[in-house]
């Protein structure tokens, strides 16, 4: 290792590079509840060619290289199971090229969610990116190659879906364009042409090291609301957002379930936040919303919330800085959960689910689900927070996870960004030829099995 | 350690990375050095791992520790409303484990034996304090309304003398009654007790209020927001309870009487806000009050000010241990270039660590024709530093 | 009727039936009127029960005193009617619930009742409530507001205990019998719809208003009148105890200020809006917030002068982007007396 260090001085300076214990020690876990797995060295690359190098590098001397964004996921995905090189992407965090006409942005994969949002605010108000609810330091390569999703995914999908092209560094060191950026200066998308992008989401990193990306941008309208329409009938749920997801006005559909505070438990939340050009227009929204959902407010079934100032305000925010206080629930910083990804039919078989699951296990939880486009699936997550210094109640959280990851499978949901063991139980369900043809490309693209290892992979 | 039990419920979601409009990153040591490590949450969580035995003592873990500027942007920006106050106060408790187990870095160690053996970081003789008012025929304190203190950094330091000169000038130009205490002014230790060093700044802390009772100073106009930090939140715990000003909240008073003052040519200013006069004690609008009503000044704010202000990496013992050290990446040179890129010809400070810190770091980036870094006092006074 | 004091034969013999011709949300002749009413009477369903928007007025609009409202409030809870959906209902219902964590302390007077707002809690202060003593928590919440939701029953569940809570943990045992209620509901709650529903009220409530008035006489040398316009936001409470109305006007004269005429205000006054949301009636809302401020902006205001949380709530960040500052009635007189609001 200690070439390999002195070669990676050489390639980003010694500043950014360490072997030192206490890099080792923090980058070997993330918030979350899965086990640290230290690295040998964590470096930090500034530009596509240094990146190249390292990973040049790591093949050459066949040692296990691991991309991080900021380190957010919780599923502990950025731990280099096999020790390695941890590529700390950070300072890679450039805007590059703003394109107001065809809406997109084009940044380096180590710009931060928050930096983003506030450079387009300042410099393209009319301009906004569809905005993920983990804290701001959370990088736009992370969230899109893990299939992320925001505060405009009802209206544009998973943020994956957003996405209009990427330069990669390949496991064997070329790097490759993907998209209309390929062929063309623009970046706007990823159609004609073979869409190669999928080689690189949702792949943990086993594929090769996003540079650069082009993530599509949509209309930051001045004048925003949100109404939260309650019911206390889970299998109320999918019409609900059936109906208000038909009227395509909203930007962001999510709902929240919550045993705490004592008037949210037993009740589905469900938060519409849409946005005008004008009051008129954004009154008019709001009445087609309502409109969508009169059956049940006729039947007194359910009804829009009149919300205080402050929570209204709360709501509005995006990321939702309530949402990260979760970690303090058990007064131990910590917290984690499965997001699975299903139909919204599902809706209360899994709200149900995470109720049994956190009444057995004995531990608090959060629910909720953020819709995807027209409500062609949503995100569900089951979270449960932990007292880090109390290794029991970790475990407690942990068994949760565990439960709730086989759980969302079996009722044919599948989780998202899931950890290590979870992608076993993932693996054990998925036809066995589309893991095969999983295994056939990673084959090719990282013939030393040096990207990311001890992921989506079998014992 | 005191505030132990604070440290496991840091979640490292990095909110205190940013400031709250997340426009560029806002944690001095965070932002030089880019490691995990060196940003609030590494420090909470390596602290815990270090008194839990998982990480061991060393040099690095001492530099980490020590390289934060205690500029309180993880305390203001901290989504953690139960624990967030506590944070500075856990780095610093961290600080004195070390302190108390003689595991600090050599600079952390020569700034505090200076202190405790010379009574000032420069290692000068005490007479040496009387200097920074050569010619000016200043009052000693004698019963006058206030006592004007100047700290180490205006006696002893070029750049923090300039600032003292033209500060004590105004204010007997604008009529404040003062009087100054000279070679027999001590250090208000603020940086001894920011780097860990509890008992050195007792005994400095005590020794001061000693000095102020008996000489009957009932309020202190504090050159420094780093004296009129302490003297205003750290000295009542000894029983020293003082009416203190930072200078520019006696000029904001005296706001007409500056608004009556010959204009200059019109220039754009824009204004660092010191932390330790800022988010440390709220104190933002002062010095704005002051530098809006002298007549020929147009103010603009940098993208990160007020509570969001960026720190110049002068704070935390800093300014004399360059823990944080040079490099386009410190602080005070990320901080001019935003200066510059208002367009601003004046950079506004408040705070002798600022003006030097910021100054160099002009220099360093060549912006010399661009912008000039200026204290408030110096601004009015119109005159060559 | 459990408890409910009115009189089935007042209302046959009544031959103006104001309650439902003044109405300002249901348009009805009187023949229809007295249909209704009769439905009404006899427990039958009436669109009266649907429509109607749970203003209070109807309490003051009958001549009789014969709690029209609380009648339309008891049908709508029998005949299984909500006013405002179900899952908002309980949730209320559980939000509002006493915790039990009553801690009894020793008051003095005057004791300033703050209900259920913590949040207006930093307004009692100053010269006008030096040497008060506050009380405030879910364990003394006036309960009045369940007549906006058709829930009778969880005011005669939980308004005795308030009231003995208010009693027995804080009053009795300091010797003190009145209680300066901060909010019309408050007062409304103990002076008028307790005793309807057969509750004794054993400590003498007093309007914010009747107190400030009278401290505002014994401070009168240091008033300097503010010469001002402003609007007063009359709230549904209100309509519970109109004989207290003189006292904004006596407030407003002693500190100078101008009560506005305006449409909207007196008999005359509209909902805030709030229920009306939460009855899901969101046009009617707009229309109704909308004449409001059309109407206090027309009179030239510099203030609108608030004294329900909920008003203030709903209508104060409307009321400023309109170039009007809301304020609360105890501030304006902290104004008159050199005071300042808190934290501006």
């Amino acid at each position: 290792m200690e070439e390999i260090y002195k070669e990676l001085v050489e390639i980003v300076g010694a500043g950014y590079v360490s072997n030192q214990p206490e890099e080792r020690f923090i980058y070997s876990r993330d918030p979350g509840t899965m086990e640290p797995h230290e690295p040998d060295l964590v470096v930090m690359p500034a530009t596509t060619e240094e990146v190249q190098k390292i990973v040049l590098l790591a093949n050459r001397k066949r040692v296990p290289i691991v991309p991080m964004g900021g380190g957010l996921v919780l599923s502990g995905l950025s731990r280099p199971l096999k020790g390695g090189i941890v590529l700390d992407m950070k300072r890679m965090n450039r805007i590059l090229e703003v394109n107001e006409t065809s809406r997109y942005v084009l940044v380096e994969a180590g710009t931060a969610q928050g930096m983003l949002q506030a450079y387009l605010k300042k410099n393209h108000p009319g301009l906004k990116h569809s905005m993920p609810d983990s804290p701001p330091m959370a990088t736009i390569g992370g969230n899109v190659l893990i299939h992320g999703s925001g505060h405009l995914s009802h209206a544009a999908g998973f943020h994956s879906e957003m996405l209009n092209g990427l330069e990669v560094v390949l496991p064997t060191g070329e790097i490759v364009k993907i998209g209309s950026c390929s062929t063309s200066p623009y970046w706007f998308g990823r159609a004609p042409l073979p869409d190669l992008a999928g080689l690189f989401l949702g792949w943990f990193g086993t594929t090769g090291i996003v540079t650069k990306l082009a993530i599509k941008l949509f209309p930051n309208r001045p004048y925003q609301d949100v109404g939260v329409f309650v019911t206390e009938d889970p299998e109320l749920v999918p019409d609900v957002l059936h109906r208000v997801t038909g009227v395509q006005v909203a930007e962001d559909v999510t709902a929240w379930m919550t045993p705490r505070p004592d008037w949210a438990r037993g009740f589905q939340h469900i938060n519409i936040n849409y946005a005008a050009d004008t009051p008129e227009e954004l009154t008019g929204k709001r009445n087609l919303i309502r409109a969508s959902l009169q059956k049940y407010i006729r039947e007194k079934v359910g009804g829009f919330m009149v919300l205080p100032p402050p929570m209204k305000k709360g709501f509005l925010e995006a990321p939702q800085t309530t949402l990260v206080q979760f970690a303090d629930v058990r007064k131990g910083g910590g917290f984690e959960y499965v997001g699975g990804i299903m139909p919204i039919e599902l809706f209360a078989r899994a709200y149900r689910a995470g109720i049994e699951i956190a009444e057995h296990q004995r531990t608090t939880y959060s629910t909720g689900a953020r819709v995807i486009g027209l409500g062609h699936c949503m995100m569900f997550f089951f979270a449960y927070p932990f007292n880090r210094a109390d290794e029991a109640d970790v475990e407690r959280a942990r068994k949760a996870l565990e439960e709730t990851n086989r759980v969302v499978l079996d009722m044919g949901g599948i989780p998202w960004k899931a950890e290590a063991p979870a992608q076993k139980q993932i693996i054990q369900k998925m036809d066995p030829k589309t893991f095969d043809l999983m295994n056939r490309i990673r084959g090719v693209l990282d013939p030393q099995g040096i990207m990311n290892p001890g992921n989506w992979e079998v014992e | 350690m005191e505030y132990a039990a604070i440290l496991h419920r840091c979640f490292r979601c990095g909110y205190c990375k940013f400031p709250g409009n997340y426009i560029d990153l806002n944690c001095p040591s965070y932002s030089k050095f880019r490691f995990e490590t060196y940003s609030p949450g590494g420090r909470m969580w390596l602290l815990r791992a270090w008194l839990n035995g998982e990480v061991q003592t060393s040099s690095r873990l001492a530099e980490i520790i020590f390289s934060c500027a205690t500029c309180g942007n993880c305390v203001e920006q901290c989504v953690f409303p139960k624990f967030k106050d506590d944070i500075l106060h856990a780095f610093i408790a961290g600080r004195e484990e070390m302190v108390n187990k003689g595991v600090v870095p050599p600079a952390v160690r020569d700034y505090l034996k200076a202190i405790q053996v010379h009574g000032n970081p420069y290692k000068l003789s005490a007479g040496e304090r009387r200097k920074w008012q050569e010619g000016l025929n200043l009052e000693t304190y004698s019963d006058q309304e206030y006592l004007f203190y100047v700290g180490c950094v205006g006696a002893f330091d070029e750049r923090g003398i300039k600032m003292a000169r033209a500060v004590a000038i105004l204010l007997k130009n604008i009529g404040v009654s003062f009087g100054i205490l000279g070679a027999e002014e001590n250090c208000d230790g603020n940086e001894a007790r920011a780097l860990g060093e509890k008992g050195i700044f007792q005994s400095l802390a005590e020794q001061n209020i000693r000095d102020f009772q008996r000489r009957g100073v009932k309020r202190i106009i504090a050159l420094s927001p780093h004296a009129f930090h302490a003297i205003k939140n750290d000295y009542p715990k000894f029983a020293g309870s003082l009416e203190v000003f930072h200078y520019t909240q006696i000029l904001a008073m005296q706001a007409k009487k500056i608004s009556l003052r010959q204009a200059q040519a019109p220039r754009r200013v824009t204004f660092h806000d010191p932390c330790y006069l800022g988010r440390h004690n709220k104190e933002y609008q002062s010095p704005r009050r002051v530098l809006k009503a002298f007549p020929g000044l147009e103010m603009v704010e940098m993208n990160r000010s007020k509570e969001n202000a960026f720190c110049c990496g002068g704070g935390g013992g800093n300014f004399f241990t360059d823990l944080l050290g040079s490099g386009p990446e410190s602080p005070a040179r990320s901080r001019v270039r935003e200066a510059a890129e208002t367009g601003a010809a004046i950079l506004a400070v408040a705070c002798p660590n600022c003006a030097k810190m910021l100054e160099d770091a002009v220099k360093a980036e060549n912006l010399e024709e661009k912008i000039a870094v200026k204290d408030i006092a110096e601004i009015i006074q119109g005159g060559q530093i | 009727m459990d408890g409910l004091k009115y009189s089935k034969e007042v209302c046959e013999a009544c031959d103006t039936h104001d309650c439902l011709i003044r109405c300002s949300y249901i348009k009805m002749d009187l023949k229809t009127a007295k249909e209704e009413r009769q439905r009404l009477l006899r427990g039958e369903k009436s669109p009266v029960l649907t429509e109607c928007v749970t203003c209070y007025a109807c309490e003051e609009y009958c001549p009789h005193g014969n709690h029209p409202f609380y009648l339309i409030v008891e049908r709508q809870e029998q005949l299984g009617i909500w006013p405002v959906p179900q899952p908002l209902t309980k949730q209320q219902i559980i939000m509002m619930a006493p915790k039990g964590k009553i801690i009894p302390q020793k008051v003095r007077s005057p004791v300033v009742n703050m209900c259920y707002f913590p949040m207006l809690a930093g307004c009692v202060r100053g010269k006008l409530f030096q040497g008060a003593s506050t009380i405030v928590g879910s364990d003394v919440f006036c309960n009045i507001m369940w007549l906006h939701f058709g829930k009778n029953s969880v005011i005669r569940e939980r308004l005795p205990e308030m009231i003995a809570n208010i009693w027995e943990h804080y009053l009795k045992d300091s010797g003190v019998k009145e209680l300066i209620c901060f909010h019309d509901e408050c007062y409304g709650a103990y002076t008028h719809l307790a005793p309807a529903f057969g509750l004794t009220v054993p400590f003498q409530p007093i309007h914010l208003f009747e107190y400030l008035t009278r401290r505002l006489d014994e401070l009168k040398d240091q008033i300097r009148p503010l010469g001002q316009k402003v609007a007063y936001q009359r709230p549904c409470s209100n309509r519970l105890i109109p004989e207290t109305q003189h006292w904004v006007d006596d407030i407003f004269k002693r500190i100078g200020v101008e009560r506005v005429e305006r449409k909207y205000d007196r008999g005359n006054a509209l909902c805030c809006g709030a229920v009306i949301r939460a009855q899901q009636m969101e046009d009617l809302a707009d229309d109704v917030q909308k004449r409001n401020l059309d109407d206090m902006v027309e009179t030239g205001s510099k203030y609108c002068v608030f004294n329900c949380p909920a008003c203030l709530f709903t209508l104060g960040d409307a009321v400023m982007k309109r170039g009007i500052i809301p304020i609360l009635m105890s501030e304006l007189c902290q104004i008159a007396l050199g005071e300042g609001i808190k934290g501006a």
